[in-house]
């Protein structure tokens, strides 16, 4: 089993988070695109639509759509659907805002592109000083 | 990022958890643009009032602000809610839905702010001065500010603009900066446009294909405060342009010297672009249910307007023409005596809501004609929408 270690910059949370990665390529609205009672992303055409963001360390390149999108990551936070913790490519003011008071652990600008590297399945470990341990699944 | 003793404290929790969380909030959207610190700001417009948006868990975060007694540091006002405080029964709405509304108003009212709800607040008590820092959300209202009134903001979340309200303090990056307010595209207006539509077009076009821009425009230099208003709204919809300057009219555009605009790509638009948007933004539809105006919330002059057209002609029972604006404007043109004539014949005009914001999906409504191409943006997903001019809605409401 592989293991990488990357760098990258910490923007939210404290302590140490570990959990499988749920990886895409595809930027993520989670107003409208994803359900926040339940964590299943419900966008058309999104190449993750029916998959669960809940308790998964969800990689994507950037949010997107309405800023609304803030109250949604603070509503599944309360609803416990949350994922575990973001890994962005390069994140945006949407998804800094709702992990800040949400308290989702929020990652960015790690040395390589973290939605090539990780793929869906990987188990990831995140420290608080923006380390990233990838444990690839083969 | 370097903060006072003051924001330190509120960082800390000295003040309570609700403005340790505001802090914190802004203290990871300044470390993420590397802002150095923070700035005070002189005015907040806070956007996600509506219950159809915040939904419950964003009524019960509200309302922990709330119930630890929290009070904004500064003017603010908030952006239109799901209804009509009055009129929301005429229309169809639920009373579950205006109970929760009428929760989250009160909430608002408990910590300070105007409860004047209107994405115009500009026009209603909320005009910042060239020059001052402010946090604004609404992207329609957010380029008005910097644009028209030369003041300083970001395209702010209605969370981060909260959390401003609340702190007095928003991260100094991006548009505070005087370096990040030059043009980066200088646009050529080729043809004159003939009504608000036209304009509004235009910024959609510019909005669409450069998302990420500064415009710079010449040749509208004759544009109405209507017009501005309208133009920003469009880029703002279709792009993230929070910026734009207008030659020979807004505040700032005489400061860049004819060094920097030559620096600026260069880009021609006329009427085949204009016409093209409009195209794109509509669906075919012949005879609509209802026609909605007043996205952005129209001013007096286009209320106006309407009563104006109308000329005491009667709205069709089977249409329905509802007109959005803020309750202050309605209460001028009450006492001018326009919404008389509007509403004698058969027209509505709603306050402090609007089309975008309320849950009006399921009131037997479809078809649609407005004159607003971020409404049409909006509400495509749940409307058949067709864009048309003020006075082609109009004449469709009377037959």
């Amino acid at each position: 089993m592989t293991t990488l270690k990357l760098k990258g910059r910490k923007l939210v949370g404290e302590g140490r988070v570990e959990g499988k990665a749920l990886v895409t390529q595809q930027p993520i609205s989670f107003f409208g695109g994803v359900n926040p009672k339940t964590g299943i992303i419900v966008e058309k055409n999104h190449e993750l639509k029916g998959k669960c963001v809940k308790r998964k360390i969800l990689v994507f390149p950037f949010g997107k759509g309405s800023s609304v999108g803030s109250y949604v990551l603070y509503a599944m936070a309360t609803y416990g659907t949350a994922p575990l913790a973001i890994i962005n490519q390069k994140t945006d003011t949407i998804i800094a805002v709702g992990c800040a008071l949400a308290n989702i652990p929020l990652i960015d600008k790690l040395e390589k592109n973290p939605t090539k590297i990780i793929k869906t399945g990987d188990w990831i470990k995140i420290f608080p000083d923006g380390l990233v341990e990838v444990k690839k699944k083969n | 990022m370097y903060l006072t003793r003051e924001e330190e404290k509120m960082l800390d929790g000295e003040y309570g958890e609700s403005y340790s969380k505001c802090m914190r909030l802004l203290v990871t959207v300044g470390e993420m643009f590397e802002a150095k610190r923070m700035v005070k700001v002189k005015s907040c417009h806070v956007s996600g009032v509506s219950y159809k948006n915040i939904d419950e868990p964003g009524l019960k975060l509200l309302k922990s602000f709330f119930e630890e007694g929290v009070r904004v540091r500064v003017k603010s006002t908030l952006n239109p809610m799901g209804m009509d405080r009055e009129k929301w029964k005429l229309i169809g709405l639920n009373k579950n839905f205006a109970l929760k509304q009428l929760e989250i108003l009160k909430i608002f009212g408990g910590m300070g702010f105007n409860l004047t709800c209107s994405c115009i607040p500009y026009l209603v008590g909320n005009k910042p001065k060239t020059g001052d820092h402010v946090a604004w959300a609404e992207s329609s209202a957010t380029i008005y500010a910097n644009s028209v009134l030369g003041a300083k903001t970001n395209r702010e979340s209605g969370l981060s603009a909260l959390a401003s309200a609340l702190t007095g303090r928003t991260p100094l990056y991006g548009y505070h900066l005087e370096e990040n307010r030059k043009p980066t595209i200088h646009v050529k207006v080729e043809y004159k446009p003939s009504n608000l539509l036209e304009i509004g077009a235009l910024g959609y076009f510019i909005g669409k294909n450069f998302p990420e821009s500064i415009p710079y425009f010449s040749g509208l230099d004759w544009l109405s405060m209507d017009g501005l208003k309208v133009l920003g709204s469009g880029m703002a919809s279709s792009g993230a342009i929070a910026l734009y300057h207008v030659k020979n009219l807004t505040p700032e555009a005489a400061k860049f010297s004819s060094k920097e605009l030559k620096e600026a790509e260069k880009f021609k638009v006329g009427l085949e672009e204009i016409k093209k948007t409009i195209q794109d933004l509509s669906e075919e539809n012949s005879q609509p249910d209802a026609v909605f105006l007043g996205c952005p919330h129209y001013s007096l002059n286009q209320i106006r307007d309407v009563m104006l057209y109308m000329k005491k002609r009667r709205v069709k029972a089977k249409r329905k023409l509802w007109i959005f604006t803020s309750k202050k404007v309605y209460e001028e043109a009450k006492k001018i005596g326009y919404v008389n004539l509007i509403e004698k014949f058969g027209g509505l005009i709603l306050n402090d809501t609007c089309m975008v914001v309320s849950p009006i999906e399921n009131l037997g409504i479809n078809s649609i004609y407005t004159d607003s191409c971020k409404a049409a943006h909006y509400m495509a997903g749940n409307f058949k929408v067709t864009l048309k001019s003020l006075t082609q809605c109009l004449e469709a409401v009377f037959s």
